[in-house]
């Protein structure tokens, strides 16, 4: 069914992204989709838009709370955006900006938002790998499993039984005996093999800026793949005149200054798939990202030469990223377009600043390949 | 969806024990609905038709992803209306549904005799459902564009109203029947032809009068509105839809604000009686638990936080409590034995018929002035906070019971916006508005304000000031329609 309010729900979306209503872009609360980054947690702003009223400065008014602390105690911080919480008569828990969340949670909100198709793996499930599932309760287990309201229920009950449960201050005290553990029994499953092969174009055209939107746009590439390829491997290909294998630490931080040869990349990547990976037992995907300034008319013609009889008939996916430099527009992107128009495989992007990662996200795996 | 068998038995049940407690409330629409649609009707503020705007997209993107990473849901919502509609969440635990009826049956029975719901439209499911058609059809007239940024410098004064208003009668009726022009007595006549010669001509005379009333109406003093909303719509040159849309805003501002006016009562209110028919009548012993992990959610405190459900619920118990025992009036208040005070008890049993008073006849603020005492601000550990400059923080200020109590009014006061009226309407005899902020203490968000006088002057059409308090001084801050001004004035 379709909700009415689907209609209202886009349009904020629109607004928010800029598309419509230009004049309301100044009073959106925004942040980067990496708002902060811990170990394996991610914060995710929600934007909202309030309009202009005449309201009170919050912090010459004040407000009440409740709780213990003394005189000076620090209750919150005084950024704006948080004021919403410290409100009187604002509903507990409703206006909580900030949201933390595990890399596979963010994955699937990345695939919801997006809407991307779930992918098909193609090939044998090769890996057998291991998941527990927590069924049952057992009376033994490690703290952090502990079923809060069993233990409180087997407690309560002891207590009222032994005649220890007082009316008046109603504490419930679990001893041992009490304590309740979700328990899981671990299930064999059966995966198959992936592997991404990362591209990237270090020529000196390739700035900080540019090299950014690769590193954020490959994060989520990332995170949605793995949530479909638990053992996913991954390979880091960095190419200016030749090309090379890094690690991911150097894919993110090289930079040379000499011109770009891309055929190089395509060369290197062809011949790592020939040598490791055999066409029906993995699932093989590969993104490469550049400014589009190649060498010159015969490198590209060599480059949908590799393409299309060494790469797309091995491979799940193609994406092919333009990021938009100060150096000019580059052409790579016109000539792929040309040769592969028809080609299921392949997918292209150009992506003219950091609000496009959105949209390249989806282009690239909204083919569900 | 209606409800199914089951939850309809339990349904009457409930109903049931909520008139058996005195709870008189009109009748009572269930719907059952999965998570995204009631959502959806949050976002509307309560209703399953509202117009087409983004905030109600905006809210329900919060809604919704707050629901699905866990981190809220709405149990329930109920709208004040006659029939009263009720939407529960059909993913609720039975014992949860038990639960929220109990709690809608006393919103409902709150809406239907708390004497600032009385001017409230009845038939409000109706009303937004009309302006919603309204709405569209002018989008399909003049462009969603043109009619929704509209709509939004609509939105950004609708706070411009008269809270009170609906409650006092001005004394604008009278003042034009005293007006009406005495009639002039005419000598007698015989023949009627001889009128014409004997008696003075009648329209000379009523000529010279009308000039001199229209002169006294200019003299006449502009007496101050807080309606601003409604002096825009009578007096503003709008053409005719934006003089609709502007009166829409207005009447759904002025069907909200009783509940902003008494959301720590009817939150409190509600609280009270889940508590007392699911502990007393309706609870199951297998559901205790459910029900106090649920009940403990609903009146938790986040550290250093304001819950209205908690503040209203222990305030009404508070009520109750004293008034069984006579804890109140000048001997109780003067009683220096402490252990005799403590012990006060006159078996009175007064409570529940305070309770029922209390929630007729008292708003917020009323509420929190008469029966917040300096024992309850101990024993609930309220106090006031202030911002740090220095350190960037908001810090505890005071535990002080007339400080709290201050705070507290202060922020319940016109619904914690700042009293702003219109003062003239021709400032400085050029048809300009002035508008006043009636200072407390507190300044305006300086930015928002001049965002504000902005959409205001789109509405107007010609220049707007505003007198307020600037770091401590008075000040006039004008806009012409392309620039800001601003010089220290005197309070006008």
């Amino acid at each position: 069914m379709v909700l009415s309010i689907e209609s209202d729900h886009n349009r904020f979306r629109k607004i928010v992204k800029g598309k419509i209503r230009e004049n309301l872009r100044k009073f959106i609360k925004h942040s980067d989709m990496l708002g902060k980054k811990g170990k394996d947690i991610v914060s995710i702003p929600l934007p909202q838009i309030e309009l202009p009223r005449f309201k009170h400065n919050p912090q010459s008014s004040g407000g009440v709370g409740q709780g213990d602390g003394a005189e000076g105690t620090p209750i919150g911080s005084g950024d704006e955006g948080k004021e919403g919480r410290r409100k009187a008569g604002n509903q507990p828990g409703i206006h909580i900006m900030e949201v933390e969340l595990t890399i596979d949670e963010l994955a699937d909100i990345l695939g919801e938002e997006l809407q991307l198709p779930r992918i098909q793996p193609r090939g044998k499930h090769k890996i057998e790998s291991l998941k527990t599932r927590y069924r049952s309760i057992s009376r033994t287990g490690p703290e952090t499993l502990r079923h809060f309201k069993r233990t409180y229920k087997e407690a309560l009950k002891r207590q009222i039984a032994s005649g220890t449960y007082r009316f008046e201050t109603p504490v419930i005290i679990p001893v041992k005996e009490d304590l309740r553990y979700k328990s899981g029994k671990p299930m064999r499953t059966l995966e198959s093999n992936a592997v991404i092969f990362y591209i990237m174009d270090i020529s000196g055209s390739m700035g900080d800026e540019q090299k950014d939107i690769v590193r954020i746009e490959s994060f989520w590439i990332d995170a949605w793949l793995r949530k479909h390829y638990p053992g996913l491997e991954t390979r880091y290909i960095v190419h200016d005149v030749a090309a090379r294998e890094v690690d991911r630490e150097a894919f993110f931080s090289l930079r040379e200054s000499g011109g770009t040869m891309i055929s190089s990349a395509y060369n290197l990547l062809a011949d790592i798939l020939e040598k490791t990976y055999p066409i029906d037992e993995w699932n093989i995907y590969a993104f490469h990202f550049s400014d589009g300034e190649n060498w010159g008319d015969e490198d590209n013609k060599l480059c949908i030469e590799i393409l299309s009889n060494r790469i797309l008939n091995r491979i799940n996916l193609f994406c092919y990223g333009q990021v938009a430099s100060h150096y000019g527009e580059g052409d790579f992107i016109k000539v792929l377009e040309e040769h592969f128009s028809n080609s299921e495989n392949i997918s292209l992007s150009f992506i003219q600043d950091r609000d496009a990662i959105y949209d390249s996200i989806k282009t690239f795996l909204g083919k569900g390949r | 969806m209606a409800l199914p068998e089951n939850l309809n038995k339990i349904r009457i049940q409930i109903e049931e024990y909520a008139r058996r407690c005195g709870l008189d409330f009109f009748e009572v629409i269930f719907e059952l609905l999965p998570w995204d649609q009631i959502n959806m009707i949050a976002a509307y503020g309560g209703f399953p038709t509202r117009y087409p705007h983004w905030r109600f997209g905006m809210e329900y993107e919060e809604l919704s992803k707050s629901y699905s990473y866990g981190l809220h849901r709405i149990y329930e919502m109920v709208i004040n209306n006659d029939p009263c509609y009720a939407y529960l969440l059909d993913s609720n635990k039975e014992v949860d549904q038990k639960l929220v009826m109990a709690h809608v049956y006393a919103h409902c029975d709150f809406f239907k005799n708390n004497i600032y719901f009385k001017h409230t439209n009845r038939k409000m499911m109706d009303e937004t459902a009309n302006h919603a058609t309204r709405i569209k059809k002018y989008m399909d007239k003049y462009g969603i564009d043109t009619v929704e940024q509209f709509i939004d410098i609509c939105l950004s004064i609708d706070n411009l109203i008269d809270i009170h208003s609906p409650y006092i009668k001005r004394a604008e009726g009278n003042i034009s029947q005293e007006e009406s022009p005495p009639k002039s007595k005419k000598f007698p006549v015989q023949k009627e032809y001889m009128s014409h010669f004997i008696n003075p001509r009648e329209d000379e005379k009523g000529k010279k009068k009308e000039e001199k009333k229209e002169i006294n109406l200019l003299k006449k003093v502009f007496s101050p509105q807080r309606d601003i909303l409604n002096f825009l719509i009578q007096n503003a040159p709008l053409r005719e839809w934006q003089q609709d849309v502007l009166s829409i805003i207005r009447e759904e501002a002025y069907y909200f604000a009783p509940q902003g006016q008494t959301k720590i009562m009817n939150e409190g209110w509600a609280t009270f009686w889940h508590s007392k028919i699911m502990t007393q009548m309706a609870l199951k012993d297998d559901e205790l638990i459910d029900y106090a992990d649920h009940h403990s959610g609903t009146v938790a405190i986040q550290p250093g936080g304001f819950n209205p459900y908690k503040i209203g619920l222990e305030l009404f118990r508070d009520i109750e409590d004293r008034w069984n025992k006579g804890r109140f009036g000048r001997d109780y208040e003067e009683c220096e034995d402490m252990t005799r005070k403590r012990n006060w008890d006159l078996k009175l049993n007064q409570g529940i018929a305070k309770v029922f008073e209390v929630r007729k006849l008292h708003n917020d603020i009323t509420f929190i002035d008469e029966f917040m005492t300096e024992d309850f601000v101990k024993r609930n550990k309220l106090f006031t906070f202030a911002y740090n400059h220095e350190n960037n923080q908001y810090e505890i200020k005071s535990r002080e019971f007339s400080k709290v109590k201050k705070q507290l009014l202060f922020m319940l006061t016109n619904m914690g916006n700042p009293i702003i009226s219109l003062i003239d309407d021709s400032f400085g005899n050029r048809n300009e508005l002035l508008l006043k902020h009636h200072y407390e203490g507190v300044e305006l968000h300086y930015e928002w304000a001049k965002e504000t006088l902005k959409n205001i002057c789109t509405i107007w059409k010609r220049p707007i000031h505003l007198w307020t308090v600037i770091r401590g001084k008075g000040t006039l801050i004008s806009f012409d329609g392309k620039v800001f001004s601003e010089k220290i004035m005197e309070e006008p």
